[in-house]
């Protein structure tokens, strides 16, 4: 965090300075880990048996907060007889099919009501779409009446079936695992219980570390369910917060830059699941299931009427048909191979430099020189923009400057400080910032350049009478004069009343009947009564502690989510020290610090009548309202394509065998077995010796992701001026590597070259009786700019989580070796060489043999 | 001239003829929280408008400036410093023979580089990797260390109560200004270079392109109007603080009596005494180790001290030499 997050942890320096404890679990030593009390070294792709270590500790010591995880977590709820788990199935669940790679999840569901559960074929599209991504918001569609048995004695009560799942993730299996010893695991484990519970609270912050991983969802999901059980859900100082890796990420999922989403998390269609906007509003909505979702079509049609205007009409389905469809997987991923093979003819770049920044770099620069046109919008000259000159693959002779066929438009883009508009925040607070120069010479804001593209494009198309010009005529397009305002777009995604031309004040006010439009609706209110809620600056000291004039947090200016469960059952604090939202029995309604998460009259007391639906169903104690049951979910019976609870599984590239199940990887990753994206063999394949070292890469402070941003400038480029490579002591002897000599890294995608840096902040660790040998290395080279080295992602291939489509670029296996690697066409042969010693060459074995 | 205007306990705007000065103003460097992000060396850079200082990987940890020169006003120094169980292993051994990579300042050839004393530190020995090893100062065997850490320390002018640079200054190009900070006025500084070698700290530094010397002003063109400096203003974590002298040495005396509290029993402050040998920085630090890890001098003494005794011994010499010229054009008869 300090790394990547150094404004960030200042809060982390000030809790320290408070008396917070601070602990830190990471690969390597870090920045972070020199501000910790604690540091804990781990080995890379094995947190999911560290942090289950915990879960087990959890509950072999009964350490969870029983009375909040009795009241809010599915803990009690009965799951179907059917349901098999790891356990018994040796790193399956039940349901598995092999053809597909996907489950059926009928057995994962709850007791009595399998009939709801995905089948493998939709399982399989909805891995295809990375549907996952719509339980950003809320999540999935689940039957309200559940079985439960609150003695949590019932041997098919979650709670047992978490607690029989990882019993076999004891401190010694963890230090097996993850190479930590047991007296350092236990110390964590004992500070994360001791500092939760009814007085106070745990926040588990983590970052892309997590995320990016072929189980990247699942070790997010186990660091949920410890703090489920732990209750540090809907509770100030708790929760589980994610560093993005750009200034508003989360308001890129929000309104998302996401093949497979529309605003507010609704889905985009799928040409076969929903034909009709009735089938797709009843996706979203799942008649007769409880809760906020049950609106799902007052949202859509107010989407629709934000995107159509006067075109969206109860005839035309409010423009439904206009919509694309979705037919599969059209991943970011997807698209670099489907360049490679000639589907794809433009791209849009905006902001962003796959070139360097993207994993498997050498089959991105390979499908964009395989474009028509190219158009690159970006501050500087990147490498995404001259990778048909200056790219690797002109060296090695695979693109040729001159017969290079992509055309590449380079369009200077106006930076942060020179356009306005919002950014939000891990905790979805959006804010709203000026513009504070004008942007030099011809750059202009992303704003600017698609409002006049879009005015263009439609006068173009203005006397076309075909069917696949109608939704872009239809889109409602004004912005204001020639410079577009940032507030009119902001105040077409806030929604108004048509009828009166007032501007929405909650999503609550939005109708299915066409009379409300709002672009994306968990944001209305940012501009209730007219005034930009998002650029409030009222200093902390002049209002509460919450400080809700600070900005506007989605929705409806919450800070924090599901905070009902920050009050116990009946309604009363769970301590005065954590009071924060409590039912107040006088007034009748819920009140506090923050913006309940309840309905405001709804007392605690409230049963839902027999045959209730919708919002009517939410029971007084359901403190998360948007889940189909109420309740916070440690098992998830519906959702998640690769199982109901993390289970840990090594990752896609790994150097050990998989210690606990017979499975080694994630069956259900997503894989694109081609000859241009090669995997490292792993055990029990054979020849993963090939590749003996782990490698993870991440961020340097000096520098900013693909390092369009700082390697164009000194006073950044000076602080951090050459690619380089960490690696401990002992690997350096081991291998013969000199400190500031070149080294050069090699897997079955590339092999790349780097300085050394010889430091003990790696540590060899000690894992099954050997050594494991981890190598880092920061990712932001290539070769434009002040200074220049070779692109770390080059060595990464493309694997994929199967929930979300994200790459597992933090952790892989290489070899390392002293010295500069080749260049030129030697440089091919060199990497191939090690793909036919690897066995990863087709109809050839290791040895050559045919 | 008061009695101890060259060494001594002094407020040092009034001395140097403030008659309404206002407070002494100050850095108060808390190595504690330093996260070594170097925001401070580029907000210095970009507020001072200062050149760049090439671009070399050093490989002395992360830190790739080097020292303190005359195009780096504030230098982020980190410092690696194994566990003593993994101390004097023989594969660290073997990596940190590879490394005689030495930093290269930006001072004019003909001119001995600026005695950065953090370069110094770090090049004592022939196998320095940036990670100090088990024999440096600091890490004695009745207080042993089994953690690795990794220290970071942002360093600057320390704008001493006794400034050599200035006292040597021949054309006043350096001044003491109204906050008792130390100024080069780069339209009058001739380059003369006096003010290298009395700096105790190896600060003051020429720039190779045009010989003037540069330093930290303590953003002389900011606190006149009442703004934070700038590296101050950058740092995320307050380990940079600005503000009265007195008051941060207040609460840096408090900041280590919780510091050792909570059972950093290394802490200790370094240049906060009027009574050392420059008559206290009006930049001091909090350390969590010797100042020789920091590559900062033990026990800096202005190189003026002396100065009024040799002047004295000259003046007597002077007097001397005088009364025997006159003695002997008396002794004469025409």
């Amino acid at each position: 965090m300090a790394e990547a997050h150094p404004v960030g942890f200042q809060w982390v320096v000030e809790a320290k300075n408070r008396g917070a404890k601070v602990i830190h679990v990471d690969p390597r030593f870090t920045r972070t880990s020199a501000l910790a009390h604690t540091y804990v070294p781990v080995r890379a792709g094995a947190d999911i048996a560290f942090l289950g270590g915990i879960v087990n500790y959890i509950l072999s010591n009964e350490k969870d907060f029983r009375e909040y995880v009795l009241a809010y977590t599915n803990a009690s709820s009965i799951v179907s007889d059917d349901f098999q788990d790891t356990e018994d199935l040796d790193g399956l669940f039940s349901g598995f099919n092999d053809e597909t790679k996907a489950y059926d999840e009928s057995s994962w569901m709850y007791a009595g009501h399998e009939e709801h559960g995905r089948g493998h074929g939709d399982s399989h599209t909805d891995r295809e779409t990375a549907s996952a991504q719509q339980h950003e918001s809320h999540g999935a569609p689940l039957p309200a009446d559940v079985r439960r048995d609150p003695t949590l004695q019932d041997p098919r009560c979650v709670y047992q079936i978490l607690k029989r799942h990882y019993r076999r993730y004891t401190p010694e299996v963890v230090e097996q695992l993850c190479g930590v010893p047991a007296d350092k695991f236990l110390e964590v484990c004992e500070a994360w219980t001791a500092n939760s519970g009814r007085e106070r609270t745990t926040a588990l912050v983590y970052s892309v570390g997590w995320t990016q991983h072929s189980v990247g969802v699942q070790y997010i999901r186990t660091g949920a369910i410890i703090q489920l059980l732990l209750g540090n859900m809907g509770r100030p100082g708790g929760g589980v917060l994610a560093l993005r890796g750009h200034a508003s990420i989360q308001g890129s999922t929000d309104i998302p830059t996401l093949f497979n989403l529309l605003p507010g998390y609704l889905p985009m269609p799928h040409h076969e699941k929903h034909e009709t906007f009735d089938q797709w509003i009843d996706d979203i909505r799942h008649p007769g299931q409880k809760g906020f979702w049950a609106n799902a079509e007052a949202y859509a049609v107010s989407l629709l009427k934000a995107y159509f205007g006067e075109g969206a009409t109860a005839e035309n389905h409010w423009g439904y048909d206009w919509l694309p469809r979705l037919t599969g997987d059209h991943g970011t991923y997807r698209q670099a191979l489907d360049m490679i093979d000639g589907k794809i003819k433009g791209y849009f770049l905006l902001g962003q430099n796959p070139a360097v920044g993207s994993a498997h770099g050498r089959a991105q620069r390979l499908g964009m020189a395989n474009l028509d046109w190219l158009v690159v919008r970006d501050l500087y000259m990147i490498e995404s923009a001259t990778f048909w000159k200056n790219g690797p693959e002109v060296a090695t002779g695979e693109i040729t400057p001159e017969t290079c066929r992509t055309e590449v438009f380079l369009f200077p883009a106006a930076s942060h400080a020179e356009k306005e508009g919002t950014f939000t925040q891990t905790q979805r607070l959006l804010q709203w910032r000026e513009k504070a120069v004008e942007p030099p010479g011809d750059a202009r804001s992303d704003l600017w350049f698609f409002y006049h593209l879009g005015k263009r494009i439609r006068a173009r198309l203005a006397s076309s009478i075909l069917k696949r010009d109608q939704p872009i005529k239809n889109l409602t397009w004004e912005y204001g004069g020639y410079e577009p305002s940032g507030e009119a777009v902001l105040q077409e995604i806030n929604g108004f009343d048509l009828t009166t031309g007032k501007p929405l004040s909650s999503f609550n006010e939005m109708k299915a009947d066409g009379t409300t439009s709002g672009g994306c609706w968990i944001y209305t209110g940012v501009f209730a009564d007219g005034v930009n809620q998002a650029a409030r600056r009222k200093p902390g000291n002049e209002q509460n502690w919450v400080a809700p004039e600070w900005g506007w947090a989605w929705p409806a200016n919450r800070r924090t989510l599901y905070n009902r469960a920050s009050a116990d059952p009946d309604g009363n604090p769970w301590s005065e020290r954590k009071a924060y939202v409590w039912w107040d029995a006088g007034k009748g309604e819920w009140t506090g610090a923050d913006v309940p998460d309840f309905e405001k009259k709804k007392p605690p007391s409230y049963r839902p009548p027999e045959g209730a639906s919708g919002v009517d169903a939410i029971s007084g104690d359901d403190a998360f309202i948007m889940q189909g049951d109420g309740k916070g979910w440690l098992f998830v019976p519906s959702g998640l394509i690769d199982g109901p609870m993390p289970t840990h599984y090594e990752p896609a590239e790994s150097i050990v065998r998989n210690p606990l199940y017979g499975q080694q990887a994630n069956p259900t990753r997503k894989v694109y077995d081609r000859t241009d994206n090669l995997t490292n063999p792993s055990p029990p394949q054979k020849h993963s010796e090939v590749f003996p070292y782990v490698f993870s890469t991440s961020r340097l402070t000096e520098h900013h992701t693909a390092g369009g941003m700082s390697r164009q400038l000194a006073y950044l480029s000076e602080l951090q001026p050459e690619m380089f490579v960490e690696v401990s002591p002992a690997l350096a002897a081991e291998r013969g590597l000199e400190h500031l000599g070149w080294a050069h890294i090699v897997t079955a995608r590339a092999a790349i070259e780097a300085k050394v840096l010889v430091t003990e902040r790696l540590t060899p660790l000690r894992l099954e009786g050997r050594i494991i040998h981890q190598i880092w290395l920061p990712y932001h080279w290539g070769s434009e700019g002040l200074v220049t080295g070779d692109s770390a992602n080059d060595l990464i291939g493309i694997t994929l989580d199967p929930n979300v489509l994200i790459q597992e670029s933090k952790v892989g296996t290489c070899d390392i070796q002293p010295g500069r690697r080749p260049t030129g066409k030697p440089l091919l042969a060199y990497v191939a060489e090690y793909q036919r010693r690897a066995g990863l060459l087709p109809g050839k074995d290791a040895d050559g043999q045919q | 001239m008061g009695s101890n205007s060259l060494y001594g306990p002094l407020d040092p705007a009034p001395d140097a003829g403030y008659p309404d000065a206002p407070p002494r103003m100050g850095f108060f460097t808390d190595t504690s929280v330093c996260i070594g992000c170097k925001a401070c060396e580029v907000a210095c850079k970009e507020w001072n408008a200062i050149p760049e200082d090439g671009f070399n990987l050093l490989g002395q940890s992360y830190d790739n400036t080097g020292g303190l020169t005359a195009n780096s006003w504030r230098h982020v120094a980190f410092i690696e410093q194994p566990g003593s169980s993994a101390a004097g292993s023989s594969a660290a051994q073997t990596a940190m023979v590879a490394s005689t990579t030495q930093p290269q300042t930006g001072t004019a050839p003909g001119i001995p580089p600026a005695i950065d004393a953090l370069a110094a530190a770090g090049t004592a020995g022939p196998q320095f990797l940036g990670m100090p090893q088990s024999d440096l100062p600091g890490r004695t065997a009745d207080a042993p260390r089994t953690d690795f850490r990794w220290l970071m320390m942002s360093n600057v002018c320390k704008h001493c109560t006794h400034a050599g640079c200035l006292d040597v200054c021949p054309t006043g190009a350096l001044f003491r200004s109204e906050f008792g900070t130390v100024v080069v006025q780069e339209d009058i500084c001739n380059g003369c270079g006096y003010c290298i070698p009395a700096c105790p700290y190896g600060v003051i530094d020429r720039r190779e392109e045009d010989g003037r010397a540069w330093k930290c002003t303590l953003c002389y063109d900011r606190i006149g109007d009442g703004l934070t400096p700038a590296c101050a203003q950058a740092c995320p974590t307050q380990s940079i603080q600005y503000g009265e002298l007195d008051e941060l040495r207040t609460r840096a005396a408090a900041r280590v009596e919780s510091l050792q509290a909570q059972g950093e029993s290394s802490a200790r402050l370094y240049g906060h005494s009027e009574d050392d040998g420059v008559g206290g920085d009006g930049a001091f630090f909090l350390l969590l180790d010797e100042p020789e890890v920091y590559g900062l001098p033990p026990d800096p003494v202005v190189t003026t001290k002396d100065l009024p005794d040799m002047w004295k011994r000259a003046g007597l010499a002077a007097l001397v030499m005088a009364a025997s010229v006159a003695v002997s054009f008396l002794g004469r008869r025409p």
